[in-house]
C-alpha cells in the first residue's frame, strides 16, 4: 500500500513538473534529489505549492531578491563579483577571527558593511537584509551544502546538535523528536519535514512573505510552547551550524517556498 | 512605495499569444479581522489592475477582499505592435505602482 502511494506520488509530481514547463523555461530549479534517506522538504510539499518554488516566474520570493540585488550592484559590487558568490552560502554559518565566535550569512553581510563599507548594520530579519541575503544564497543554488572543516566551529557546532536533541518548553519536545524520528508522518493536516536549511531565506506562505532560517527555528520554538531565544542570539548559530552539517551535499534551493 | 515584478517575453511574432505574470507586494487585508484588542483592523487591498499595450487597455481587473497578499494574476495578451507595456496596481489608501516592460514584436 505504501509502495502504491508513492508510486502515484512520483507519477504526479511528473506531471506536475511537465506542465509546468511550457509556457515559461525551467530556470534551473535544483533536482533536490536526495542522495540518502534524506529529503527536502520541497519534496513534502502539494504539488501546487512545489511549482510555486520550481517557478522563478511564479516564485514570490523575487519581490524581496530584486530589491537584493539592486543593493548588492551598488554596494557589494565595489568588492565582490555577483559570479564570485557562487558557493558562498553552501559554507555558512563560518567562524569569524574578530569576533572570535561564528556568523551566519546574514551576520557576515552585516559585518561586511561595518569593517570595510563603513556604514550600519541592517537591522535583523529586516526586508532589506532578507533581500540582500537571498540575492547572494541565490548564487549558490543547486549546489552542494558544504560545511567548513574549521576545527573552531566544532564546539559550536557540538552545542548546536545538543540543543537539537534538548526538550523545549510546556510541550516538552526537541528538534529531534520531531524532525529525525517523526520526519514523514503527521502533525495535523501537515507532514513533518525533516527540517532542512537548504532553501532559506524562503516564503512562507503562512508569514505571506520572506524569512529566514532564524524566524522557521522561532516559530518552532513557540509551537512548543518555550521562550525563543533572544534574536540573534549565539543559539540560533550553534543550531544552524548543525543543520547545516546534518545537511551537508543537499542542494541549495534559495529561494525556497515552503507552505 | 510599491514593488512589483512582471514577466513578459520581451520579443515575439507579430499576433503571438504572450503570457504575462504580474505580482506586487501588499498585504491584502480584508476588513474583516480584529487586531489582539478586538478592534477591527480597516481593510486595505489592491483594487484595481490594469495592463496597456501602449496606450491601449488590454486587461482589466477589480479585486476584492478575500484574495491572498502578494496578489499574483496571470493572462494573455496578443503581440500587434512594439510597445512599452505597462502593470497598474491601485488600491485602498492611496495604494498606487506601475511597472513597464518594452516588448519588441518582429
Amino acid at each position: 500500500m505504501r509502495l502504491w502511494l508513492k508510486l502515484a506520488a512520483l507519477a504526479l509530481l511528473v506531471c506536475t513538473a511537465t506542465a509546468t514547463a511550457t509556457a515559461f523555461t525551467q530556470q534551473n530549479t535544483p533536482p533536490a534529489a536526495p542522495v540518502d534517506n534524506r529529503r527536502s522538504g520541497l519534496l513534502d510539499m502539494s504539488p501546487a505549492t512545489q511549482a510555486l518554488q520550481r517557478d522563478d516566474t511564479l516564485n514570490p520570493a523575487w519581490l524581496w531578491l530584486q530589491d537584493g540585488e539592486r543593493t548588492f550592484a551598488t554596494d557589494c559590487a565595489r568588492c565582490h563579483s555577483v559570479a564570485a558568490m557562487g558557493g558562498v552560502a553552501t559554507r555558512y554559518p563560518a567562524f569569524d577571527a574578530i569576533l572570535g565566535k561564528p556568523v551566519t550569512l546574514a551576520g557576515r553581510i552585516n559585518q561586511c558593511r561595518l569593517r570595510h563599507l563603513k556604514t550600519n548594520a541592517l537591522p535583523i530579519e529586516s526586508a532589506e537584509l532578507l533581500g540582500l541575503e537571498t540575492f547572494v544564497a541565490q548564487q549558490s543554488r543547486g549546489l552542494p551544502i558544504a560545511p567548513p572543516a574549521d576545527p573552531r566551529l566544532t564546539p559550536w557546532r557540538e552545542q548546536g546538535r545538543t540543543l537539537f536533541a534538548q526538550r523545549f518548553g510546556q510541550l516538552g519536545l526537541s528538534c529531534a523528536q520531531c524532525h529525525d524520528q517523526h520526519a514523514g508522518g503527521r502533525l495535523a493536516g501537515s507532514t513533518i519535514p525533516q527540517g532542512h536549511p537548504n532553501a532559506y531565506p524562503l516564503y512562507r506562505l503562512e508569514w505571506q512573505g520572506l524569512g529566514s532560517l532564524q524566524r522557521r527555528l522561532r516559530n518552532c520554538m513557540t509551537g512548543v510552547r518555550a521562550e525563543p531565544f533572544a534574536d540573534g542570539a549565539d543559539e540560533w548559530t550553534a543550531l544552524s551550524l548543525h543543520l547545516m552539517q546534518r545537511a551537508a551535499g543537499m542542494a541549495i534551493e534559495t529561494p525556497g517556498v515552503r507552505p | 512605495m510599491g514593488k512589483g515584478i512582471v514577466h513578459l517575453l520581451r520579443q515575439a511574432r507579430r499576433g503571438q499569444l504572450l503570457e504575462v505574470r504580474a505580482t506586487t507586494l501588499h498585504p491584502m487585508e480584508t476588513g474583516q479581522r480584529l487586531d489582539s484588542l478586538g478592534r477591527p483592523l480597516a481593510r486595505d487591498i489592491v483594487r484595481r489592475i490594469e495592463c496597456r499595450w501602449g496606450n491601449d487597455l488590454v486587461f482589466a481587473a477589480d479585486l476584492f477582499p478575500a484574495v491572498a497578499a502578494n496578489p499574483y494574476v496571470s493572462f494573455f495578451v496578443v503581440a500587434n505592435t512594439s510597445a512599452v507595456v505597462t502593470v497598474r496596481w491601485r488600491g485602498d489608501n492611496g495604494f498606487e505602482h506601475q511597472e513597464a516592460v518594452s516588448v519588441e514584436v518582429l
